[in-house]
């Protein structure tokens, strides 16, 4: 049934291909990525979280949960 | 908001200035995610004691199991989850981007306007006004206001991102940006349906496409709801709990990106074996077997991040809810990949293994991150310490210990009555060719899981009596000054556009939300529009012809009691299924379906062939009470249809509605709808009292629904006739 769908589709041929180079292309891009990235900059960016603030005003003691 | 220039060490270049994140909204989201959480919790302990003891509560509609169980899943995922996605967020973006949120006024309208839309689903599903989609039955006026008040986060969220005073975006909040699209996409499709009333509405797809794009939505719900920003958080609050920064960043990154590509086309895997083209099934299949890599390299990260802090998980409970949570989240998905294996799906489908599966997700890892947060939250923006560690412990054991007592019978269950599902005796007949026995096999199994249950409900209220005993013994810092370096001062689209292409990509977040929404558009293209091609070429049934007033009018009725949430209209093509059941399912049979009630799970027995199996009169007393015509049976009676006249205000702009969605009527039908339903009625009402039931009226909501019940899956068996009503 949805062979007989699918083959009414112009130019469906194609879309396999198409699919796989996307696919193919999109984690292809990720590992060039990978590779590639300046990883002193990743642990700078990576340190984020851990400073909220660079100095705490509301209140004068330390926090001690 | 002052500002001296400094510089520090030479690399730290920028403006000091002084702020307040706002941590009043913070607080507000977290009260509303353990209240909502606890109601929550607490109707899905009843609900699954009225598995074993259908009776309980007694006979009230809007107590009825059908009604209580999407109060349930709503409440969890989108009051419950929903609140503690916002606290996290409000809390984490504030303090990543070094700025208070975009507007208070904005934060409030979001708060109110979640917390209304909370209420008037706790108002409207007990009533029963429900589209039946999974996940997605709130009427249509409450879906457009969801789709405002999500705007409203949005617009407050990117505002804010706007604002930042760090040059980059940090991971978490990329996930952030990829849930807000991304549900905003899901729900806007998944929700587009055609009123009758003011809480009345057709989905606008029917069928197989409708089932499609429900999945689409109800699997993405998971991945985009109860996922993505989860894993923002766990990307915030594990540094922050564990004093450093994430184990791999990059690592991160390839999460992010693989996790949001692939997870959109994994909805099929909800419907295989199903009336589903067997391409979309296999694709379905395929991307969620894949997902297994990022699902599992996001939940190594977030535990390797622990390396050399795993003393602290002993004594931290902050820790200790989030490497249960992150463990858990590591159980689900790699079930969920397995279980997208057709050969595993057709053992799990429509079984409490599913119900285990999802509460694992739900209880430890939406759950215990929840709780990881309020824990961490709660002491700082009340500037004490926590109440008490060992209540703190003690709801770790019990919800640990809960979901334990409460999936591993499930999981047990599950399988055990899939398995008597499909044996065979020796001459090639069923063994157990009555329903009810393999749901009284596994009656022992419900007992257990409610007990599993109600450990997790006391934990979560020991949890909550801790964090407001923690509250009143502090002081909330609702406006938390503090002193940020604007890293952005200089050049508000950054000096680092010329660096690596995703650097620029970073410093840009509209650029950066147009290719989010892009990966996660093509999977949900590549599998809809083929599917949506379908519809002039669906093997249409020539004998397969429009559901008749009366039987329209029972059909809403089968919707409005939540039939779907314990019976599946859908016979998969497997011999023990045909041998049970009768014929598979057809997509051709669906066609007029608005919205389709496939169904998930079965409790009871699949509807799809009930047609004509059975007497009016049984149905008419199975329906006042199931007991007398099944002796075990557990499901609820509903003595209400007997006895509650059916409304017909609006049976014409019904079938207006319906020829307007492509059910072909005869212009100018529903005029003469009231008086062919009244006929049909009458019929059946006549067949009640032959049987002995004399009060039996053709005025009263059974009528309706037996007429509904005794249409299913019977227009195969009829000659083929032109379409159109008879």
């Amino acid at each position: 049934m949805y062979k007989n769908v699918l083959t009414g589709i112009p130019g469906i041929e194609v879309y396999p291909i198409v699919a796989l180079l996307i696919f193919f292309g999109f984690f292809l891009g990720l590992i060039v990525w990978f590779i590639r990235v300046d990883r002193t900059r990743m642990d700078e960016v990576a340190q984020q979280p851990l400073h909220d603030a660079d100095r705490t005003l509301t209140s004068t003691t330390e926090q001690h949960p | 908001m002052d500002g001296s220039a400094t510089t520090s060490g030479g690399q730290v270049r920028g403006r000091t200035e002084t702020i307040a994140y706002d941590n009043n909204i913070v607080r507000l989201f977290a009260m509303a995610a353990m209240l909502w959480g606890i109601v929550g919790f607490l109707v899905g302990l009843i609900v699954a004691i009225k598995l074993y003891a259908p009776e309980f509560l007694g006979d009230w509609s809007w107590l009825s199991y059908g009604r209580l169980r999407p109060l349930h899943t709503n409440a969890v995922i989108f009051a419950f989850a929903g609140n503690a996605i916002f606290f996290g967020v409000y809390y984490s973006l504030q303090r990543l981007c070094k700025a208070r949120m975009f507007s208070d006024l904005l934060s409030k309208i979001h708060f109110w306007g979640w917390q209304t839309i909370i209420v008037s689903a706790a108002l409207t599903l007990p009533l029963g006004i429900t589209t039946s989609k999974e996940y997605a039955e709130l009427e249509w006026p409450i879906d457009i206001a969801i789709t405002l008040v999500w705007v409203v986060f949005g617009w407050n969220m990117m505002g804010t991102i706007a604002r930042r005073r760090e040059k980059h975006m940090y991971v978490a909040i990329w996930f952030y940006i990829a849930t807000f699209l991304t549900v905003a996409l899901l729900h806007v499709v998944n929700s587009l349906e055609l009123p009758v009333s003011l809480l009345k509405s057709y989905s606008v797809y029917a069928g197989v496409q409708d089932a499609l794009v429900q999945w689409w939505y109800g699997h993405n719900a998971v991945a985009f709801f109860l996922t993505t920003p989860f894993l923002g958080i766990m990307y915030y609050f594990i540094p922050k709990a564990a004093e450093r920064p994430v184990f791999s960043y990059r690592l991160s990154i390839i999460h992010f990106w693989a996790l949001i590509f692939l997870y959109i086309w994994a909805g099929p895997h909800h419907l295989l074996y199903t009336a589903l083209p067997d391409w979309a099934q296999s694709l379905g299949a395929v991307f969620s077997f894949m997902l297994i890599a990022p699902s599992w390299g996001g939940m190594i990260n977030g535990l390797l991040t622990l390396r050399g802090a795993w003393d602290k998980v002993r004594t931290d409970p902050v820790l200790k809810f989030m490497v249960v949570g992150i463990t858990a989240y590591g159980m689900s998905t790699f079930e969920g990949p397995m279980m997208s294996l057709k050969n595993i799906n057709a053992l799990t489908h429509y079984t409490d293994y599913i119900i285990g599966h999802v509460h694992l997700g739900a209880l430890l890892w939406n759950g215990g991150l929840t709780f990881a947060m309020l824990y961490y939250i709660f002491p700082r923006i009340y500037r004490t310490n926590l109440h008490s560690k060992s209540l703190a412990n003690w709801h770790f054991w019990l919800m640990t210990l809960g979901v334990i007592v409460y999936a591993v019978p499930l999981y047990w269950g599950g399988i055990t009555q899939s398995l008597m599902w499909k044996e065979f005796l020796p001459d090639g007949s069923l063994r157990y060719p009555n329903f009810i026995d393999t749901v009284t096999q596994v009656i022992p199994m419900y007992v257990m899981r409610s007990i599993g249950g109600t450990l997790y409900l006391v934990g979560a209220c020991v949890g909550a009596w801790n964090l407001y005993k923690t509250a009143k013994s502090g002081k909330l810092v609702a406006n938390e000054e503090v002193q940020v370096v604007n890293h952005r001062i200089d050049d508000p689209h950054t000096s680092d556009t010329k660096g690596h292409w995703h650097r620029f990509l970073e410093a840009r977040p509209l650029r950066f939300s147009i290719y989010v929404f892009i990966a996660v558009l093509i999977g949900g293209v590549v599998e809809y529009v083929p599917t949506a091609l379908i519809k002039s070429n669906v093997p249409t049934i020539a004998s397969v012809t429009p559901y008749t007033p009366l039987e329209l009018e029972g059909r809403d009725i089968y919707v409005r009691e939540g039939c779907y949430t314990c019976h599946s209209q859908m016979v998969r093509p497997f011999r023990s299924e045909t041998e049970r059941y009768g014929e598979y399912s057809k997509p051709g049979e669906f066609v007029y379906d608005h919205p389709f009630q496939w169904g998930s799970k079965r409790t009871g027995p699949d509807l799809h062939r009930v047609g004509k199996k059975y007497p009016n009169a049984w149905h008419y007393k199975h329906m006042k009470r199931p007991k007398d015509m099944v002796e075990k049976s557990i499901m609820p009676p509903y003595p209400w249809l007997l006895e509650a006249p059916l409304d017909l205000t609006h049976t014409e702009g019904k079938i207006i509605t319906m020829r307007k969605l492509g059910v072909p009527y005869d212009e100018g039908y529903e005029t003469k709808a009231v008086a062919d339903l009244k006929v049909q009625a009458e019929e059946i009402a006549a067949d009640l009292r032959a049987s002995g039931f004399n009060e039996a009226t053709s005025d009263k909501e059974i009528i309706a629904l037996i007429a509904y019940l005794q249409r299913l899956g019977t227009d195969i068996k009829k000659q083929p006739t032109t379409a159109g009503m008879q």
